[in-house]
C-alpha cells in the first residue's frame, strides 16, 4: 500500500494550517496596532480581512474532507491528525473573528482620545500570538511536550487581563462619561484573553494527535470567575 | 449453556465440558512447525465468546496458520506440527486421542472461496448433520441453518437447485449454513468475503454480527476496515527476521484502530508497510 499521496496531502495540510495561523496572527497584531493609533482605515481593512481567513479555512476543510474520502487516512495517528486539523482550523478562524472584534472596536473609538495609555492590551497581543506561533508549529511538527508546556503561559495573559479589566471597572466608576469607551476596550481585552484560552485548545489537539489521550490542559472559561 | 463431548477414540471416553466460561478458547505457547520451519512462534491468546476475534497482518504472518491450528486443520498437512496448548473451553484439543472430527464439529470452518458442493442447497446445508447421525427434521434443520445465515428467504423456493447455481455472495452464506448447521460453538472465518463484491461483502459482515450472539467467530482478514466494522477484539500479528509469525498486539478493536500500543501496530494499520 502506498502512502505516498496520503503524506503529501498531509503535508499540505499542514503548510496551509501555517499559511492560515500566518493570517490570523498578522490580523490580531495589526488589530491591536490599529486600536492603539486610532487607525481607522486599517481597522476597516483588518474588519474586511476576517472574510479571507473565513475562506481559507473551508478551503482547509474542505481539502481535509477530500483527503479523508480520497486517502483514507481512519486509522490511528492518521484519523487523529485528519480530526484534529479540522477542529484547528475553526479554533483559528474564532481567532479571526477576535481580530475582527478588535478592529470594530477602533472602528467605534474612532478619534475619541483613550481613557487610558495602552499598555497592557499589546502586551496580551504580543503574549498570544507569540503562545500562538509556537502552539501552531508544535501542532504541524508533532511536538507534544512543548504542546504540554504552552497552557502554563497562558497565566501571564490572565494577569493582564484582570488588571485590565480592574483598571477600566475603576475608570468607569470615576468616569462615567468614558463608560463606553471603558466598554469596548474591555471587549478588545475579552478578545484577547480568549484566544489565549484557545491556544491551549490547540495543544491539547497536538498532544491527542501524538499521544491518543484526549486531557484538557488548562482551565479555559473560569476568566469571568476569577475577575 | 451447551454441553460439548469430544470423544476419545481410543476409550471411547468423552471428555465433557460446558460453555459457559468467559473464553471460548485460551491459546498457550503456541508454536507451530512445517518441518523444520517455526511458523508461528509462541503465541498466548484468549478468545473470548459469543464475540468476534479479527486476526490481522502482513501476509505470511502466520494468522491463517494459527486460525487452521483452531480446529486442527493442520493436521492435514503431513509435515505440520503443533506445540503448546489450544483449550477450547478449558480442554487441549491437541491432547493425544482427542478426535479432530469431533473438534471440527465444534469448531466450523469458512473459507475464502466460497466452496458448496456440487449438490442441490438442500443437501450442502443437510450434508454434515446427515453423517453425524441427525435424527430430528431434516427440512426443519435445513430451514433453521438457511436463515440463521440470512439466505431462507432468496432460496426457500428453489431449494433443489445446484448450490453453485447461486451467486458468490449467496454460496459463502449457503457455506456458512453448512457450517451453523451442525451447531458448532466456534466458527472460524479465513477470509470470508475477500472473493465478494462490496456489497456481498456487507451483508456477510452483517451476518457476522448476528451470528455472534451465538457463536464465537474468529476470522483472519487483510481488509482492516472490515476487521475494524465487525471485530470486537483485533489480534495483531507480524514476524520476525526469521519469518517466524508471532502475536505483536492483541486488544479491543476500537484501541487497536484508533490508538494501538506498539508502532508496528500502527505503522501496519495506516499502511506503512505489509
Amino acid at each position: 500500500m502506498s502512502r505516498e499521496t496520503l503524506d503529501n496531502k498531509t503535508r499540505y495540510l499542514l503548510d496551509q494550517i501555517l499559511v492560515l495561523d500566518s493570517m490570523v496572527e498578522n490580523s490580531t497584531l495589526d488589530a491591536v496596532e490599529a486600536l492603539k493609533r486610532h487607525d481607522i482605515e486599517s481597522a476597516r481593512r483588518i474588519y474586511a480581512y476576517d472574510s479571507q481567513i473565513n475562506a481559507k479555512r473551508f478551503e482547509i476543510e474542505q481539502d481535509t474532507m477530500i483527503t479523508i474520502a480520497t486517502q483514507q487516512p481512519i486509522m490511528a495517528h492518521d484519523l487523529r491528525l485528519m480530526a484534529s486539523i479540522l477542529e484547528v482550523v475553526s479554533e483559528l478562524e474564532r481567532m479571526g473573528d477576535y481580530a475582527k472584534g478588535i478592529a470594530r472596536v477602533t472602528m467605534m473609538i474612532g478619534s475619541e482620545p483613550h481613557i487610558k495609555p495602552l499598555v497592557d492590551i499589546p502586551r496580551m497581543a504580543a503574549k498570544a500570538v507569540d503562545m500562538l506561533h509556537r502552539a501552531i508549529g508544535a501542532f504541524v511538527t508533532g511536538d507534544a511536550e512543548t504542546a504540554r508546556v504552552i497552557p502554563d503561559e497562558d497565566d501571564e495573559i490572565d494577569d493582564l487581563y484582570n488588571q485590565v479589566y480592574r483598571e477600566l471597572v475603576a475608570i468607569m466608576f470615576t468616569k462615567p462619561a468614558a463608560i463606553d469607551q471603558a466598554n469596548y476596550l474591555m471587549w478588545a481585552a475579552h478578545n484577547l484573553e480568549r484566544l489565549g484560552d484557545r491556544v491551549s485548545n490547540i495543544c491539547e489537539r497536538t498532544i491527542y494527535v501524538v499521544t491518543g489521550q484526549l486531557k484538557e490542559l488548562a482551565a479555559s472559561d473560569d476568566q469571568m470567575d476569577k475577575s | 449453556m451447551t454441553s460439548i463431548s469430544i470423544a476419545h477414540p481410543q476409550t471411547l471416553e468423552a471428555v465433557e465440558t460446558t460453555t459457559n466460561g468467559k473464553y471460548a478458547i485460551e491459546v498457550k505457547d503456541l508454536n507451530v512447525y512445517y518441518g523444520d520451519f517455526r511458523a508461528v512462534k509462541n503465541v498466548n491468546l484468549k478468545i473470548e465468546r459469543q464475540k468476534i476475534t479479527a486476526m490481522i497482518g502482513p501476509s505470511g504472518c502466520g494468522k491463517s496458520t494459527v486460525l487452521r491450528a483452531f480446529n486442527r486443520m493442520n493436521d492435514l498437512v503431513p509435515s505440520a506440527r503443533v506445540q503448546g496448548e489450544i483449550l477450547f473451553h478449558g480442554h487441549n484439543i491437541y491432547d493425544p486421542g482427542v478426535d479432530s472430527v469431533q473438534v471440527r464439529k465444534w469448531i466450523g470452518m469458512v473459507f475464502q472461496k466460497p466452496n458448496p458442493f456440487p449438490k442441490s442447497i438442500y443437501e450442502n446445508v443437510a450434508w454434515g448433520a446427515r453423517i453425524n447421525g441427525y435424527r430430528g427434521s431434516m427440512d426443519d434443520l435445513v430451514e433453521q441453518a438457511l436463515r440463521g445465515a440470512a439466505l431462507w428467504d432468496e432460496v426457500n423456493d428453489k431449494l433443489q437447485q445446484s448450490g453453485l447455481s447461486l451467486s458468490g455472495g449467496q454460496q459463502q452464506r449457503l457455506c456458512i449454513a453448512r457450517t451453523i448447521a451442525v451447531k458448532p460453538d466456534i466458527i472460524l472465518m479465513d477470509e470470508p468475503a475477500s472473493a465478494l463484491d462490496p456489497i456481498a461483502t456487507l451483508r456477510i459482515e452483517e451476518l457476522m454480527r448476528e451470528l455472534a450472539q451465538q457463536y464465537t467467530i474468529i476470522v483472519v482478514t487483510h481488509n482492516m476496515q472490515q476487521a475494524a466494522r465487525v471485530s470486537d477484539y483485533t489480534a495483531f500479528f507480524t514476524m520476525n527476521e526469521d519469518r517466524a509469525g508471532y502475536l505483536m498486539e492483541f486488544g479491543n478493536t476500537s484501541q487497536i484502530f484508533t490508538n494501538p500500543k506498539e508502532k508496528v501496530t500502527e505503522d501496519y494499520i495506516t499502511g506503512r508497510f505489509g
